[in-house]
């Protein structure tokens, strides 16, 4: 491995067409600690987060230039499978998205799709995902209903669960709580915290005091290009930029 | 003062053209319907179910014709939802735009233009004479097939692209191929509307006359057929036949209505089937 950290990108720059979306980011992510992404909008985060798993693939005409590496390894390089970097490097999207499945067939779906058909297994897996996304007693008793009757804060951590079953490495989440009240956001952050241990996270967020709350690290994006990266109390307290200052007291973005 | 009432009255006007246009719409159809009703309701029973006809059609029922067209449609409906809902797969779930999905479509639409006598002469040209299938069940659902196959396309590729992103991007993020997130998400969500596609396509291949005139549609058998590659009666062909070729045309009228009447309920009954499944899988989805 020639490097330590979990998932890394080098150089890495991105493309919409002719138009850069991100220009020369090197940043690295390491195992068991949360990032938050920070920036305004339209600075690149979500295309950013997407380059992780590949999801830009699916835009036509879209292209990456530099490396992005899982434990050292390039996910861009012609023999890797993208189906098995997306198994390892799970998302949980800025709108709550269940299928329009049975709460059961929503979190089992990834296993299934992997060949999962034992029963007791599935339900076993299902089960304990669902209470590692702290949703397991507010659902066991309507897993054969659907979760679109489901309230948005318990969608998304049905849909935290379903990208859990499939036990991926790294999870990256784009404002997983931006569609949701309060005392839904304090759930699901009270949950990132809870999963720091087993999983590396990246998070993108709007909210300045909820970076601050969950994430480890803390990298602030503008324009494009990586600003600055550091311990999250660091760059709250002391940042070395002008710029993530002032955006960070809300002078600008 | 003067404006606002010139508002209003354009307002009023605007709203009793577009709703008068909706009445004439029902009224059309109750009038079709009212008047095949009023000329054939009382030759329906249950003898013109059940018999074939009798006295050079001039008695007797309609049931080898009604079992045709049941034949020939499901026939038809076997032909083109397989390959309509595949091809509208390609085109919007495959295909990158281009040249090839710009000729494609081109001749989808085209298809969809061609007036349906040609498709008669184009299914006896290839499938009675060059494939040698004959006059047959075979022929006519493989030309009332292609015959629908635009509709059951267009409208499948519409279900298709109204199934959200985010279920696609969702299922792609856990890991799933292309076409696992096709047949197990976008498919089942499309499925009412695809469903609705075939409804279509079952109401006109129940009802038209020319594509199977030459390829299917007998003037008279008794006989019910046996295979596929027999010749069956059909109900418009039957329709078309009493009101044009018998020499009884004023006489056998009641018959000619009440044959309408019987394909008209048959395309109904069929329509409503396909609706409540519909209601009833949207409503498990939902709940
Ligand atoms: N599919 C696309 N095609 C072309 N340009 C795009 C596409 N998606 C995003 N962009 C552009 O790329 C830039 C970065 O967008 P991105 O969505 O990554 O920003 P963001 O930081 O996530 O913003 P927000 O905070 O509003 O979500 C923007 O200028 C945007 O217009
Ligand atoms: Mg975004």
């Amino acid at each position: 491995m020639s490097t330590s950290a979990k998932m890394e990108t080098r150089n890495m720059s991105f493309y919409y067409g002719e138009s850069k979306a991100l220009e020369n980011i090197s940043i690295a992510f390491q195992a068991c600690r949360v990032t938050s992404l920070i920036g305004p909008s339209g600075c690149g985060k979500s295309t950013f987060l997407r380059t992780l798993n590949r999801m830009n693939d699916i835009i036509a005409g879209t292209r990456v230039e530099g490396e992005v590496l899982l434990d050292g390894r390039s996910i861009y390089d012609a023999d890797v499978d993208v189906v098995d970097i997306r198994r390892r490097v799970g998302m949980v999207f800025q709108k709550p998205n269940p299928f329009p499945k049975t709460i059961f067939n929503d979190v089992a779906y990834g296993l299934r799709i992997r060949g999962l058909r034992n029963r007791t297994e599935l339900y076993d897996r299902v089960e304990a995902s669902l209470k590692a996304a702290a949703i397991w007693d507010e659902v066991k008793d309507r897993l054969n209903e659907s979760a679109l009757g489901l309230s948005g804060g318990q969608q998304q951590r049905v849909c935290i669960a379903r990208a859990l079953a499939v036990e991926p490495e790294v999870l990256l989440m784009d404002e997983p709580a931006s569609a949701l009240d309060p005392i839904a956001t304090q759930k699901i952050e009270e949950l990132i915290r809870a999963l720091r241990d087993r999983y590396t996270i990246i998070i993108v967020t709007h909210n300045m005091q909820q970076a601050a709350r969950i994430s480890d690290e803390t990298a602030f994006l503008y324009m494009g290009k990586l600003v600055e990266v550091g311990k999250t109390d660091m760059i709250f307290t002391k940042p070395s930029c002008r710029r993530t200052e002032d955006y960070i007291t809300g002078r600008f973005g | 003062m003067e404006r606002r009432k010139k508002r209003k009255l354009i307002e009023a006007g605007a709203f009793l053209i577009v709703r008068s246009a909706a009445l004439v719409i029902v009224l059309s159809l109750a009038v079709v319907v009212g008047f095949i009703l009023f000329h054939g309701a009382s030759a329906v029973n249950w003898t013109f179910l059940t018999q074939p006809p009798r006295e050079a059609m001039t008695a007797g029922g309609i049931f080898p014709a009604i079992l045709g067209t049941l034949y020939l449609t499901a026939g038809a409906i076997l032909v083109a939802f397989p390959a309509g809902v595949a091809s509208a797969v390609y085109l919007s779930e495959y295909a990158r735009e281009g040249r090839l999905v710009r000729i494609v479509r081109l001749a989808i639409n085209n298809l969809a233009g061609v007036p349906s006598v040609v498709f008669g002469l184009f299914g006896l040209a290839l499938f009675v004479v060059f494939f040698k299938f004959g006059s047959s069940i075979l022929s006519g659902s493989l030309t009332l097939g292609l015959l629908i196959l635009p509709v059951i396309i267009g409208a499948s590729e519409e279900a298709l692209k109204a199934v959200p992103r985010t279920y696609r991007e969702a299922s792609l993020a856990l890991g799933a191929t292309r076409w696992q997130m096709i047949h197990r998400v976008v498919l089942p969500a499309a499925f009412p509307g695809i469903l609705t596609a075939t409804i279509l396509g079952i109401g006109r291949a129940a009802g038209e006359t020319a594509p199977i005139m030459f390829t299917a549609a007998a003037f008279y058998t008794a006989r019910l057929p046996t295979s596929i590659f027999d010749e069956v009666m059909a109900l418009p062909y039957h329709i078309y036949v009493l009101a044009t070729a018998g020499t009884h045309i004023e006489q056998t009228r009641p018959l000619q209505y009440a044959t309408a009447l019987v394909l008209i309920a048959l395309v109904l009954a069929v329509n409503l089937v396909a609706i409540l499944l519909r209601a009833r899988m949207r409503r498990r989805r939902m709940s």
